[in-house]
């Protein structure tokens, strides 16, 4: 079976700096994947040309299709979907609101019942769903925006930074959502600084570098090897002891 | 000064506020949507005025064919941005409002120019007219530099507007024009006699802002356009095209533009170029707005009309110089109580 999204020596520049280069990657269906590397890597510039914020040289495919000419809403519209790192919420507009604009493509049966759906994964929003978006607190956000990507019914949800400054026990929290999404057919794409809580929730990882993939494999094999522990995990392994 | 001249002034002033509020809210909404601060909007105002004035006096406007020369132009810039991507189905869905809709107004217009159509046949025509070459206007001018700077689009602005000044000089002459009034009725309260245009004045103003304030506060699209307005990013990435905001905010203001117009032509004289004038009072109001608040617009565009109002009774040939330096303390108050902000970069 072919993958889900399928990326092919992909190269995003930023005037004449390439961020990220000759990148090569697959998400399969219903797999959660984790891209982890530090900050500054590319990872988010990555995303963002996936998405096609910024243009990308190379050959992005999504179910089958060709992504190369499509503008950001018809990505959304094939169901490619994106949690950005500063989540770009509706900040004026109640969170209800932020909800309904999310189904903005999809029929409005499918709507009612993906606001269940989202309201079941995350009950806060429930209570809230009166308030300002920019009231909310940063986990809340967080979640309001995941909600939000939700409730497009999307195949693939790519995560920027999803706990990014956010409190440990929230954090928590939504990488628990995170591995619940595995069960409703959602596959995720996760972009993260925090490697050790995404490469528990992952399938597969790939480590990012100056723009580059140097490693990628099996989620539990990489919290095994040598050099991502020592890199991202904030220990040194058995093996570098020796050395 | 008795009282009842004062309260005429007031009331002169009142009526004029709410056609300079419902410009400035338009400018608002425009410039929150697309960031093209809308020049051409005293346009919109002449053309709906003349267009109406000339289908009550029996004469075909220009407009209409304009409308469609537009149109046929708009179908051309979607033809050459689908270009490599031929959809029998996409191109039938820029065919039709953008050829096959102008067409039928021009036709239906021709058909009942000669024909005395009622006073609110006209009205419709002239605004669907109006309504037409606003929503072209932004795809032909805006549309395709719809990420550039907000200089830029102001440029380009300045460029529509002088474009269509010059094509309203060519198509109703450099005569003004009346239009019959909307309703003849008057009513005496006190001193006070309200004649039916002033009372259709504030009536059509207090509707048209309700049924806004219902639009954007409880449909799909007027939230798409609000959520285009706060976070344009955001609005993307749940799939709100940038450009179907741009159009319903064209598409709005030209109608109100137009609306304005046509409220307005029975009372005084328009010349194809006072629209400019009156757009500009809109975009005080807007200004002072901050061109973000909508009840701050309202409340200033009142403010205009009476300032206006009122030196055009004590100092009538400083009128424009008074309300257009109502402009200066206010620049200063909000360049003194907001920081430099950098220009929003997307």
């Amino acid at each position: 079976m072919s993958p889900l999204l399928s990326v092919t020596d992909a190269h995003v520049a930023y005037g004449k700096v390439e961020a990220v280069r000759a990148v090569s990657l697959e998400v399969r269906d219903g797999e959660i994947v984790t891209i982890i590397g530090a900050n500054g890597a590319g990872k988010t510039t990555l995303l963002n040309a996936v998405m096609g914020i910024l243009p990308l040289k190379g050959r992005v495919s999504f179910a089958g299709a060709d992504l190369g000419c499509l503008e950001i809403e018809d990505r959304v519209a094939v169901g490619l979907s994106l949690v950005a790192e500063h989540r770009e919420l509706f900040a004026s507009m109640n969170v209800e609101d932020n909800l309904q604009l999310g189904a903005f493509r999809v029929s409005k049966v499918q709507a009612a019942s993906a606001f269940e759906r989202v309201y079941a994964l995350f009950p806060r929003l429930k209570e809230r769903r009166r308030q300002l978006a920019g009231t909310l607190s940063g986990g809340e956000q967080q979640m309001l925006a995941m909600g939000r990507a939700l409730m497009g019914a999307p195949k693939l949800l790519m995560l920027d930074e999803p706990s990014l400054g956010l409190a440990p026990i929230i954090v928590a929290d939504i990488f628990r959502t995170i591995g619940e999404l595995r069960a409703s057919g959602v596959s995720v794409l996760l972009v993260e600084q925090n490697a050790q809580a995404a490469l528990k929730v992952a399938d597969r990882a790939y480590v990012m570098e100056l723009g580059a993939f140097v490693l990628n494999g099996n989620a539990a094999e990489m919290a095994g090897n040598a050099r991502v522990a020592a890199s991202y995990l904030g220990f040194q392994s058995e093996a570098e002891h020796t050395i | 000064m008795n009282t009842t001249i004062m309260l005429f002034l007031m009331q002169d002033g009142i009526t004029n506020g709410a056609i300079y509020a419902l410009l400035g809210l338009a400018l608002v909404l425009v410039f929150a949507v697309t960031r093209v601060i809308l020049i051409p909007q005293g346009e919109f105002v002449t053309y709906g005025a003349l267009t109406y004035a000339s289908l009550a006096s029996g004469q075909m406007p220009g407009t209409a064919g304009l409308a469609l020369a537009m149109g046929i132009a708009a179908f051309g810039f979607d033809l050459f941005v689908q270009r490599r991507t031929l959809h029998v189905r996409r191109l039938v869905r820029s065919f039709v409002p953008n050829v096959v809709l102008p067409a039928i107004v021009l036709a239906l217009t021709g058909f009942l120019v000669s024909r005395h159509p009622p006073i609110l046949v006209s009205i419709l025509l002239s605004l669907a007219i109006v309504a037409l070459i606003g929503l072209y206007l932004y795809r032909i001018a805006f549309q395709p530099i719809a990420h550039t700077s907000v200089l830029v689009l102001l440029i380009a602005a300045v460029g529509t507007h002088l474009a269509l000044q010059g094509l309203g000089l060519l198509f109703f002459g450099a005569e003004g024009q009346r239009g019959p009034a909307i309703a003849d009725a008057a009513l005496t309260l006190g001193p006070l006699r309200f004649t039916g245009q002033s009372l259709s004045v504030y009536a059509a103003t207090v509707a048209f802002m309700v049924a806004l304030w219902l639009f954007f506060g409880l449909t799909l699209y007027g939230k798409a356009l609000r959520a285009t307005a706060v976070n344009r990013l955001g609005a993307r990435l749940v799939g709100i095209r940038t450009t179907l905001s741009g159009q319903i905010a064209f598409l709005l203001a030209s109608l109100i533009g137009a609306l304005s117009g046509i409220l307005i032509v029975p009372i005084t004289t328009l010349y194809y170029d006072t629209g400019f004038l009156i757009g500009l009072k809109g975009f005080i109001a807007a200004i002072i707005g901050g061109l973000v608040s909508y009840p701050l617009t309202a409340i200033a565009a009142l403010l205009v009309g009476a300032v206006e109002s009122f030196s055009s009774f004590y100092a009538s040939n400083f009128k424009e110089v008074i309300v257009f330096t109502l402009l200066i303390p206010v620049l200063l108050l909000r360049s003194l109580a907001a920081p430099a902000v950098e220009e929003e970069k997307d």
